[in-house]
């Protein structure tokens, strides 16, 4: 039984469809890669995962118990964590402060200094800064921040949805650098990403979105030898 | 947050800007924002009359107070502006702001004699410019008038360019002698109804306004004060933290003395004082639940007034004897006033969930008229009174001990912030306290970090109501009587100032804010309407000046303070950093 299952997944806003029984597995320390185009709906897919959308119709389950219809905050109390588009820290609050509330589901007094240990060893960076506001930080370093807090909850399942966004390439490497890092310590992880070549580099599986379906499945190798994949998303002819 | 910062640039303190060519045409600004304001000031009638009363005996009288606070100001700024060009050229600054100032001042004075102002502007009348001109004719009258205006912009601009310590030991010298002087009445009331102080009266005051000499002292007193504590201060607090003995004394022993202190405030400050305190308290009461909605969990209500009412007319319903029909005493009708609250709290809570920010407000605001509304209603007047209200509330009491007159009201208020304050410190610094942050900053991201969005908001609505109800209670029952018409929107907006002015989300800063939003107009009564105008100049220039308030939170106060992004808070040692910015 894979650690993440996702059946049938039908989700619309309002009238109109945006997921059509999106099916796909993530075993335990496994890194999927879902990659589409703009609009496929990925970040829709991540967003039913978590409970932010509730689907019309389908399963998602962890463990074989499904979490379709619980509430968000039970979905993370579960081990199933996003880390959100775009970078969403809490500006006003310092590095420690962000990572502390990342921390909000944990019981334990003891165990979230040593979880901030954890990010910080991760990420070196966040350590130098711990004390400054997260939205003074570099673009760079709030994708570092938001991942790190979406650790501090102890996900069995990682969502992560587009790291790399806008970044310059050398942090892209970092980012995915970081990503491997995880894999290597044991961290499942489910990774949207636009950036295909990168993402099918670190990733064991993959999926292919299309306009609400998955068209295409199968091992990183697969896809990137795959004629199609090479086409529409690695740019090669 | 740009206008802000803008705002802040153009007024902050000498921060050293590189000028430009046209900086010259700063001082000409203040100086002619001052110069209005002083026309304006003494065409509604302000300047006159002020010039009745006395700040010291014979010497100052409050429109010069008036006149120079608004010329000195902008003397005060335009110094402060050119303070890293050296000290010559702030001082022409200053001056070039007064002399600008005078212009408009002078002017009004030579049209005022050439045409008859009166007749459009009432109170442009000859005892004006009797008052403006020292009465001393036009000619050497003017002079003198510029002489004053353009002397107190320059002293204002000397007083910009000293040293921090000397500067807020002079500002707070003369704010101290300006306002005893002006609180005249008041003070001298005050200090007759104790015993031991009523010397201090005779001590300071004449009949008409402070002696020279009380002047002096209050000057070198709290003056003096504020220099030696900017010397000694750094140095006593280094030692008590040296001493651990000294320092876990000094908490239980300061705390001991503040509650002293507050309970025999009612008897040192008599009883007009008193009621103004029961006002302040009953209004941070509900400030302080509005805090917690607004302040922390970031939820805008602006219908909060509702469970004001709510409190109150459970209290009445349960206790009145002209309804008669439960006949509670005070004690057992709190909670369940209290009660009510929660529960209407949640019931609001439920269907707003979804929204935000302005829709959110908007929803509230019509909760709060349709809660006026029911209680005004014809169809309800057998339980709510209709508009008549409710009559025959009884006073609580304990034994055979009644709180009626204010000075004993006083106890029940200070007992019920104190409460509340206890409630919101701890709450805030909860697990309960930091979702409601995490709601307030981000709340999707709050969803996303596993916080039960539902429940904490419904949480802070029921928290925030049950200090509303609790407050509603008490002033019903110390009223003895309400009124529909006592639970209007503007009570609402009211209570939405004191959290904003005071601070949003720090507990002291909202405490702080009730003081000076209720307070202050209690106890500047005398001076009628003007004190309106000077209450919204206040509030303007504050927000202008304290954007995040008169005691901001920690979080809100660095976010005002913080770099643009990239850009590191401090410069950090480690060779890796700085690279990004
Ligand atoms: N809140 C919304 N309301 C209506 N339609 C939406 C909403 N969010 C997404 N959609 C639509 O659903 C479809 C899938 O969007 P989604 O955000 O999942 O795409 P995506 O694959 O994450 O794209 P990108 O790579 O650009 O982030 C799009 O057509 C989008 O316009
Ligand atoms: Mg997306």
């Amino acid at each position: 039984m894979a650690l993440l299952e996702v059946r049938n997944l039908h989700v619309s806003y309002g009238q109109i469809a945006a997921l059509h029984g999106v099916e796909l597995e993530v075993n335990e320390r496994e890194i999927v890669t879902l990659i589409g185009a703009n609009g496929a709906g990925k970040t829709t897919t991540l967003n039913a995962i978590s409970g932010l959308l509730r689907p019309d119709r389908g399963l998602v389950m962890l463990e074989g118990i499904d979490l379709s219809t619980l509430p968000p905050h039970q979905i993370v109390s579960r081990g199933v964590v996003q880390v959100p588009e775009g970078r969403h820290v809490f500006a006003r609050l310092t590095v420690l402060e962000n990572l502390e509330m990342g921390g909000f589901t944990v019981r334990g007094k003891a165990e979230i200094p040593r979880r901030i240990e954890q990010v910080f060893e991760l990420f070196p960076r966040l350590r130098e800064r711990r004390g400054q506001l997260a939205g003074t930080l570099s673009g760079g370093e709030q994708q570092m921040l938001a991942m790190g807090r979406g650790l501090m909850a102890g996900p069995k399942v990682l969502l992560l949805d587009e790291p790399s966004m806008g970044l310059a390439p050398v942090l892209v490497d970092t980012i995915f650098d970081t990503v491997r890092r995880l894999h290597s310590q044991g961290t499942t992880i489910l990774l949207v990403e636009q950036n295909a070549r990168m993402a099918l580099q670190v990733a064991d599986r993959g999926y292919v979105l299309q306009t609400g379906r998955v068209v295409l499945s199968g091992t990183a190798a697969e896809l990137q030898a795959h004629d199609a994949v090479r086409e529409a998303y690695l740019g090669v002819g | 947050m740009t206008t802000v910062t803008t705002l802040r640039a153009r007024f902050g303190a000498a921060t050293g800007n590189p000028f430009s060519g046209g900086a010259w045409r700063i001082p000409v600004r203040y100086g002619a924002v001052a110069g209005v304001t002083a026309v304006f000031v003494s065409l509604i009638g302000m300047v006159e009359a002020f010039s009745r009363r006395e700040v010291i005996e014979t010497a100052v009288s409050m429109d010069q107070v008036l006149l120079l606070v608004i010329t000195g100001t902008a003397g005060y700024l335009a110094a402060s502006r050119f303070a890293a060009r050296g000290i010559g050229k702030s001082v022409i600054a200053a001056t070039l702001s007064g002399v600008i100032a005078t212009l408009f001042l002078l002017a009004l004075l030579v049209l005022g004699d050439r045409i008859n102002l009166r007749q459009v502007l009432l109170n442009a009348s000859p005892s004006l410019y009797l008052e403006l001109t020292f009465g001393k004719g036009l000619g050497t009258g003017a002079g003198l008038l510029a002489l004053q205006i353009i002397a107190g912009a320059v002293g204002s601009g000397l007083i910009a360019l000293l040293p921090p310590a000397p500067r807020r030991a002079l500002l707070i010298g003369l704010t101290v002698v300006a306002g005893m002087g002006i609180l005249h009445d008041l003070m001298s009331l005050t200090f007759q109804n104790w015993g031991p102080l009523s010397v201090l009266d005779t001590w300071l005051y004449s009949s008409t306004g402070l002696k020279v000499r009380g002047a002096s002292a209050l000057f070198l007193i709290f003056g003096g004060w504020s220099l030696l504590w900017a010397m000694k201060g750094p140095q006593i607090r280094e030692r008590s933290k040296t001493l651990p003995l000294a320092r876990s004394a000094a908490r239980p022993v300061a705390l001991l003395a503040a509650l002293v202190l507050l309970a025999a405030l009612p008897q040192i400050l008599g009883l007009f004082l008193s009621e103004v305190l029961v006002l302040v308290g009953l209004a941070a009461l509900m400030a302080l639940g509005l805090n917690i909605v607004v302040g922390m969990a970031g939820l805008l209500d602006l219908g909060y007034v509702a469970f004001f009412a709510i409190g109150a007319y459970t209290m009445a319903i349960l206790t009145s004897s002209e309804l008669a029909f439960f006949g509670f005493n005070f004690w057992a009708a709190l909670p369940l006033a209290i009660l009510a609250g929660v529960v209407t709290g949640v019931l609001l809570g439920v269907p707003v969930l979804r929204m935000r920010g302005d829709y959110l407000a908007i929803v509230t605001l019509g909760f709060g008229e349709i809660v006026r509304l029911l209680v005004l209603s014809d169809a309800l007047r057998p339980w709510l009174g209709g508009a008549q209200g409710i009559g025959r509330i009884p006073r609580p009491e304990i034994g055979s001990f009644e709180f009626v007159s204010s000075q004993q009201v006083y106890y029940l208020v200070l007992g019920g912030c104190v409460f509340a304050a206890f409630i919101s410190w701890r709450l805030k610094g909860s697990r309960l306290g930091r979702a409601w942050l995490a709601i307030r900053e981000d709340e999707d991201v709050a969803a996303a970090m596993g916080i039960n969005r539902v429940y904490f908001k419904l949480l802070a609505f029921a928290a925030g109501a049950a200090f509303a109800a609790m407050s509603g209670a008490i002033a019903a029952s110390r009223l003895g009587i309400i009124y529909p018409h006592s639970f209007s929107l503007l009570i609402s907006i009211n209570v939405l100032a004191i959290v904003i002015i005071g601070g949003m989300g720090n507990i002291p800063g909202v405490v702080i804010g009730a003081f000076a939003l209720v307070g202050l107009p209690e106890i500047l009564r005398e001076f009628g309407d003007f004190r309106w105008l000077v209450y919204g100049a206040a509030l303007v220039g504050m927000m202008l000046l304290r954007p995040a308030g008169l005691w901001p939170e920690a979080i809100r106060k660095r976010e005002l303070t913080a770099r643009p992004a990239g850009v590191p808070e401090t410069p950090s040692t480690s060779p890796s950093a700085g690279d990004t910015s």
